[in-house]
């Protein structure tokens, strides 16, 4: 990747790497992690989080055989915590894509660092997401009526007006490239992976996954030509996901879901999340695998300044969702906004503004972007935050709509809260495995962005 | 409609044709499966009736699933045809109707119940009959699932153990002679009351044989103030008829007529009719309440006085002073003059009525006031009413019981221990009588507390004849076999006195036709079975003078009692109690409050500051050294300093249903507060209730959901309904469907005339197998219903304005719905229907959050779950069981639909015609006010009315273009007082 160019605008002085780093050391540096014994936190955090998806799945065994009643939904809050759930992970499954895929295209060399354990991120948050639509359903057991498959059940097709059915489409669509994306450009490092295995299963695990690559200038230009094309099937993707994801919510005719402004507000929100999810877990994985030079303080400014300019996006979404439902003098819709700061939800629609418009402010201060205890913190409370604005828009929106008489209220069961932990614990220990045995940073990019050997310091 | 014959012969085993075995132990014969299809009620069946651990209520429901394979599929058993010859007019899959007739409490309504396979499965009203006119109540409604009641009793108990009718028969056989009870000195017979001739006929027979027993009618709720206030008027026992479809004004003090007050459906007919406008031109009664309690009849009415019913006796004395009738009257009721004018104005066609808890001096002075106002003979007419032979007051029981003068006392279809007056300490003497027989459907707190409890027979499963106020009869004919070994009352009584006809149908049939010529009688039978009714049974109308000097002598000066009155009324759900097993009646909401499961101390808001309660709060009412607690619920429009609590809840002894569920205020009821108590102590318990109703919110939020004018605004702006939201013209991105040909079906309702009775409610639940949820799951909002009745509150936040909107699904022509559900599982009908294709949902709700009117209901739990076998026989065929996780709702009966047009189709392809599809709504409304048709013919009912300029579409700027509009309501208040 020697050719691309090489502008960058961020932090245009600053190394992308630490330390004077042979090729060699960076190879032993990522591989050590899958290599060697992984520390205690890794069997802690593993016992926790295998615990947690244990928990999931038996809570789905319940709920398929009791029904959705063993949730809190109810009537008129015919989705809750179930449908936030699905767009609170696919939101966090953004900022993977966008790392891969725009920021490559946008040559953002920095990306190298961190793009890796990001589409990993957002592979395992997208399987967590697709759990919810399917299994939100009265009868999941007839949940493949929604794919466009034919079955002899009824001789019926899809319907396509509906938005769930494009969700079907933009969410499958979107897995498979990523994971698409994910495995190709893992190959090289999986062909290292293999040589420098010791033991014969690793050799023929390794061996089958990097499909036989050996290194070759043909196979490279294979490779980055495969990369290249499934970066630009990506990219629109970024946009397309969240875009029909709130299209779900758009095309009804809610008042609160019924806004032209929800595309582009909720791809902001997507990668508003998607990159506090990454800080969120760079910061860990760095610390525990000592790989601070790899992944930089450089990087985690760029990601700050990335979680400020979303968060403000975001907060500027919010104000012109509360403008239009003023200047439209709609009354329905602007009972809706202003149920949703006075109304029984309020304390929810105020922490969502909190976490995700004020928290970034602090990134206005470099102080603060190099301050790993705070871009921790404020990478929590924004995904907090950002579950909050889920849960803020479907169930504020659906509590109170039309008809007074329908009004109800959304109160949710143990087993609302069990099913997100579950998730929670699904989603870390996909992770956790990940870091186990998949080469957590992209070796050979970075190699692309370190000074070639005998190259002096700061040549190109 | 056809008749079943039944005949006296024993049913023998049907040798012709193949015979059929029920399991292969009884192909086997093995006496061990003998002995247990003999017993059928296996032992231990019994005692959940008295207190149920887990493992009996295990055991029983294992029972109950061995029963099944004898319970399913009953036909009646008596026929003169063995059916493998086929009853007449008996299709397999159609169903057939017969008509019967109900009672509840006195009052009879006469019916149509359709039967699938031998199974009674929807009640209909009788359009011959005077008392129903095609329409019926929601206790009629849901009558049909007690039957089917897996708690009902099975099987008769001596001393709490189970027995037999043979048993039985031998002890009365043995006891019920003139060497035991000599001339029935201490033999007390206390009963419902059923006003019945036959049933009569072996009552005074069995008086006869015993010429000093005692015949005791109780019924908790009661008509006995105003038949009390006849005999003071007018020196005769009558009852009170009134006609309030004549009535151009009426003036209701404390009267819920079209609610608890008058059980049947007449009173919203007439009513109804009387509201009825077309266009702006048209004049309506004006409908005047005074009340205490916010009643249904209140919401309905132009002017609503709020007064305390301890006042309501100055209310009526100051409207007599202003016609002049009585002196000068110092009280505050400004009303009153303009009342009187408005009254005088409209002689002969306007109506002063009290209600039944109102004491007899009050219904004295109203007789009086109609007198005056020439209303007799018009709006108001008697009729006699006679007293048993022997009869006595529940208090002269009382006292006997007291004073060990009871040997024996029969209880019949009643039940005194639960809800007698607290002064009488019933429930404390009961058991001083030696024995004590109980007749009932349940072995309740009575049965369980009686020497023998018999179980009765069902209504629908009776033979009986009924009368109603005006002497119109009717045959009870029953729709299936006794489930569970039930008798009639007439029958215990018959084998008690040796009657000569010892079973229902010959008790019956035999007292009718011994009347007619006997070249007569079997047709003249038949046809009474066919119509419902007997012709020429109504009884004279009599127009007697009020002796206005007794009236006047009677009547005391009140001085307005001070302190908290608590008023007594019959909830609109369990009525006295005996409904309390049934779940259907349990669910609807409670049509003002909307509470659903409970009952409840109603009190305004003003009267909760003051005691520093709200609702949900338990408080705890005293009086007379009686106490009950009941948790708080504000009711804006309640009067202030009046509580209101509905009677029957709190049951103990009771199937699973009902079983305590809400709070038993009895024990504050005594025999002189009846209707009301003043002066009750009323303090906070320091206890939290759940109490749950179905619409959290009551403000329509300035939303012009329910359009509303006053008639003189009507006539100036015509057109206001249409006007109340600006609609732009509106397009859509879908082509538009032609509905060029055939039908397009629709629905209108017309505001002015609905009463927010609840009818519809539980048509639609037992016409569309709708299950229930329990209080639990209400309260989190899943109810079931497909039609609900939204109530809001208008105006002021103490005297309020109150109005109704049956809502359903309304068939959007654009339905959102439609184009959300991923599956198609949800789609257009070529007829303009909103169809549900329940096998193709998946449950994803999508639908209903996009459903403007939230009308869809998903099944989130198996509601079925744990069905005992004898409920399942409640389903209508004609109509799928939903299972859980798919959406539901109203499918404009479409099975109705469709019914009529293969009808239709086998009558030589004819064309529908108008107002031959009824929705279950729309023919059980007593109020019309739901019409359902054709719209793409210009002449039927529907269209014509949705032309009117009353009607508009709820939420019409959102351009789903519903099926269903509404008819604007209209208030006629008078111009003096507004």
């Amino acid at each position: 990747m020697a050719d691309l160019a090489i502008r960058e605008p961020f932090e245009l002085n600053a190394p992308l790497i630490e330390g004077r780093r042979s090729y060699s050391e960076i190879t032993s540096d990522v591989a050590r992690v899958v290599e060697s014994r992984p520390p205690r936190f890794w069997y802690i955090a593993l016992a926790v989080s295998g615990a947690l998806t244990l928990v999931f799945f038996a809570v789905l065994t319940h709920l398929v055989r009791t029904g959705i009643g063993i949730w809190g939904n109810n009537q008129p809050v015919g989705w809750a915590w179930d449908i936030t759930n699905f767009v609170f992970w696919i939101g966090i499954g953004h900022a993977g894509t966008l790392i891969s895929a725009i920021l490559f295209l946008f040559r953002q060399r920095w990306r190298t660092s961190i793009n890796r354990a990001a589409e990993a991120m957002t592979i395992f948050a997208v399987m967590c997401a697709g759990i919810f639509p399917l299994l939100h359903t009265g009868r999941p057991w007839r949940a493949y009526w929604l794919f466009p498959v034919p079955n002899q059940d009824l001789v019926l097709w899809q319907n396509f007006r509906s938005p769930l059915m494009w969700d079907v489409f933009a969410v499958s669509t979107y897995f498979t490239v990523s994971l698409l994306f994910w495995y190709v450009g893992m190959i090289p490092d999986l062909a290292t992976l293999r040589d420098r295995a010791t033991t014969r299963l690793r050799q023929i695990v390794y061996g089958v996954l990097s499909l036989g690559w050996r290194g070759s200038a043909r196979h490279w230009n294979h490779y980055e030509k495969a990369y290249l094309i499934l970066a630009g099937l990506s990219t629109p993707l970024v946009l397309s996901v969240h875009s029909i994801v709130s299209f779900d919510f758009a095309v009804s005719i809610l008042p609160g879901w019924h806004a032209t402004i929800f595309p582009p507000y909720f791809v902001a929100g997507a990668i508003f999340s998607g990159f506090a999810m990454v800080i969120f877990l760079m910061i860990i994985a760095r610390k525990v695998y000592r790989l601070e030079h790899l992944i930089t303080m450089t990087h985690m400014d760029n990601m700050c300044k990335i979680l400020l300019a979303t968060g403000t996006i975001v907060g500027y979404a919010y104000a012109v969702e509360f403008f239009t439902a003023f200047f439209s003098g709609n009354p329905y819709e602007r009972y809706v906004f202003v149920n949703r700061v006075t109304g029984p939800y309020a304390w929810a629609v105020w922490t969502m503004f909190a976490c995700n418009v004020f928290a970034p402010q602090l990134f206005w201060f470099k102080m603060f972007r190099r301050n790993i205890a705070v871009m921790f913190a404020v990478s929590i409370i924004v995904n907090v935050g950002m579950w909050f604005e889920r849960f803020n828009i479907i169930v504020t929106s659906l509590h109170r709509d039309f008809l007074p008489s329908s009004w109800g209220h959304f109160t949710p069961t143990i087993y609302d809260v069990l099913t997100f932990a579950g998730s929670v614990g699904l989603f870390l220990t996909l992770f956790l495995l990940f870091l186990r045995f998949l080469p957590v940073i992209a070796i050979s990019e970075v190699k692309g962005v370190v000074p070639s050997p005998g190259q002096g310091k700061g040549g190109h | 409609m056809s008749l079943v014959q039944i005949s006296d012969s024993t049913p023998k085993p049907l040798e012709t044709g193949r015979r059929y075995w029920r399991s292969l132990e009884e192909l086997a014969g093995t006496p061990q499966f003998r002995r247990w299809v003999e017993r059928e009620f296996p032992r231990g069946a019994s005692e959940l009736l008295s207190s149920s651990s887990r493992r009996t209520l295990l055991k029983l429901m294992a029972a109950s699933f061995g029963l099944a394979g004898l319970v399913a599929c009953r036909r009646p058993q008596e026929k003169i045809l063995p059916l493998s010859k086929g009853v007449e007019h008996y299709i397999p899959g159609k169903p057939l109707y017969y008509a019967t007739a109900m009672n509840l409490a006195g009052s009879v309504t006469g019916l149509v119940v359709e039967a699938h396979d031998g199974r009674p499965t929807k009640i209909e009203g009788n359009p011959r009959h005077p008392e129903s006119l095609g329409a019926c109540s929601a206790f009629a409604q849901a009558s049909v699932l007690s039957l089917y009641d897996p708690d009902r009793s099975r099987v008769v108990l001596r001393q709490g153990r189970p027995s037999s009718w043979e048993e039985f028969a031998r002890f009365a056989a043995d006891h019920f002679r003139a060497e035991v009870l000599g001339r029935g000195s201490g033999l007390w017979l206390v009963a419902g009351s059923q006003p019945s001739p036959s049933y009569e006929a072996v009552r005074n027979h069995l008086l006869g044989r015993f010429p000093e027993a005692r015949w005791v009618e109780f019924e908790p709720i009661s008509r006995e103030a105003m038949r009390r206030g006849a005999e003071l008027a007018f020196d005769r026992r009558l009852e009170t008829l009134y006609d309030f479809g004549k009535a151009r004004l009426i003036v209701a003090f404390d009267a819920d007529f079209l609610g608890v007050d008058s059980p049947g459906v007449r009173a919203i007919r007439e009513f109804s009719r009387g509201r009825a406008v077309v266009s702006e031109t048209d004049s309506m009664s004006r409908l005047y309440v005074a009340e205490s309690r916010f009643s249904i009849t209140g919401a309905m009415a132009d002017h609503r006085f709020r007064i305390r019913s301890s006042e309501m006796a100055n209310a009526v004395e100051a409207l007599a002073s202003a016609l002049g009738l009585m002196p000068a009257h110092s009280g505050n009721f400004p009303w009153a003059a303009a009342v009187a004018r408005d009254l005088a104005a409209h002689r002969g066609a306007s109506l002063v009525l009290a209600g039944p808890g109102q004491p007899p001096e009050v219904h004295a002075l109203v007789h009086l006031i109609n007198e005056a106002l020439g209303n007799f003979g018009h709006t108001v007419s008697f009729v006699a009413a006679e007293r048993a032979p022997g009869e006595a007051s529940f208090e002269e029981l009382a006292a006997a019981l007291a004073s060990g003068r009871v040997q024996t006392l029969v209880v019949l279809d009643s039940n005194p221990v639960f809800a007698a007056p607290a002064d009488f300490d019933f429930a404390a003497n009961f058991s001083r009588a030696a024995t004590t027989i109980h007749l009932g459907l349940e072995a309740d707190e009575t049965g369980s507390a009686a020497t023998w409890h018999l179980p009765q027979a069902h209504y629908l499963e009776s033979w009986g004849d009924l009368r109603t106020l005006d002497g119109t009869v009717s045959i009870q004919q029953p729709l299936i076999y006794p489930l569970y070994d039930g008798r009639t009352p007439a029958e215990l009584l018959a084998l008690l006195s040796g009657y000569k006809d010892q079973r229902a149908y010959d008790i019956v049939r035999n007292y009718w036709t011994a009347r007619w010529p006997a070249q007569e009688a079997e047709r003249r039978w038949r046809r009474a079975l066919h119509d419902g009714l007997i012709e020429g049974t109504g009884a004279a109308r009599l127009v007697p003078a009020v002796d206005r000097r007794r009236v006047l002598a009677a009547w005391r000066p009140r001085p307005a009692a001070g302190g908290i009155e608590l008023v007594f009324y019959a909830s609109p759900s369990v009525w006295d109690g005996r409904f309390a097993n049934n779940g259907w009646l349990q669910e609807a909401p409670e049509p003002m409050t909307k509470l659903t499961w409970d009952n409840a101390a109603l009190i305004s808001p003003a009267t909760a500051k003051k005691l520093g309660v709200t609702s949900g709060d338990v408080v705890l009412i005293e009086h007379e050294g009686r106490s009950a607690e009941a948790p708080v619920w504000i009711l804006p429009g309640q009067t202030d300093d009046s509580i209101a609590v509905a009677l029957g809840y709190g049951r103990t002894v009771c199937g699973r249903v009902g079983r305590r569920v809400g709070h038993n205020v009895y024990p504050l009821r005594t025999s002189r507060t009846a209707g009301f108590a003043v002066g009750v102590n009323v303090r906070p318990a320091g206890r939290r209730y759940r109490l749950v109703s179905a619409q959290d919110h009551h403000a329509m939020e300035g939303r012009p959901l329910v359009r509303e004018a006053t008639l003189r605004y009507w006539r100036e702006h015509p057109d206001f309904a249409q006007h109340a939201v600006h609609v732009p013209e509106l397009k859509s991105l879908y082509p538009e469907h032609q509905y060029t040909e055939g039908y397009q079906w629709g629905m209108a309702i017309d505001l002015n005339r609905c009463v927010g009775c609840n009818a519809c409610i539980l048509a639609c639940q037992a016409e569309n197998n709708i299950p229930i949820v329990g209080k639990r799951e209400v309260a989190r909002g899943r109810e079931m219903h497909w039609l609900r009745v939204d109530r809001y509150f208008t105006g002021d936040e103490e005297a309020p304005e109150a109005v109704f909107q049956p809502v359903a699904c309304m068939h959007c022509e654009k339905a959102p719905c439609e184009n959300v559900c991923p599956v198609v599982a949800t789609v257009h009908s070529p007829e303009g229907l909103n169809e549900m294709a329940y096998n193709r949902c998946v449950g994803t709700r999508y639908c209903s959050n996009n459903c403007p009117y939230k009308v869809r209901r998903f099944n989130f739990l198996d509601w079925h779950k744990g069905l005992e076998e004898s409920q399942k026989l409640v389903f209508n065929p004609d109509v799928t069981v939903r299972m859980r996780g798919v959406m539901e709702k109203c499918t404009f009966c479409v099975q109705r639909i469709e019914e009529k047009r293969i009808q239709a189709k086998a009558e030589g392809r004819r064309p529908l015609r108008d107002g031959e599809i009824l929705t279950a709504c729309q023919q059980t409304c007593p109020a019309e006010a739901i019409v359902f048709g054709n719209i793409n013919d210009p002449a039927s009912r529907v269209a014509l009315i949705k032309k009117q300029n009353r009607n508009y579409v709820m939420l019409e700027e959102l351009n789903v273009r519903p099926r269903t509009s509404y008819l604007a309501r209209i208030r006629n208040p008078n111009p003096e007082l507004v």
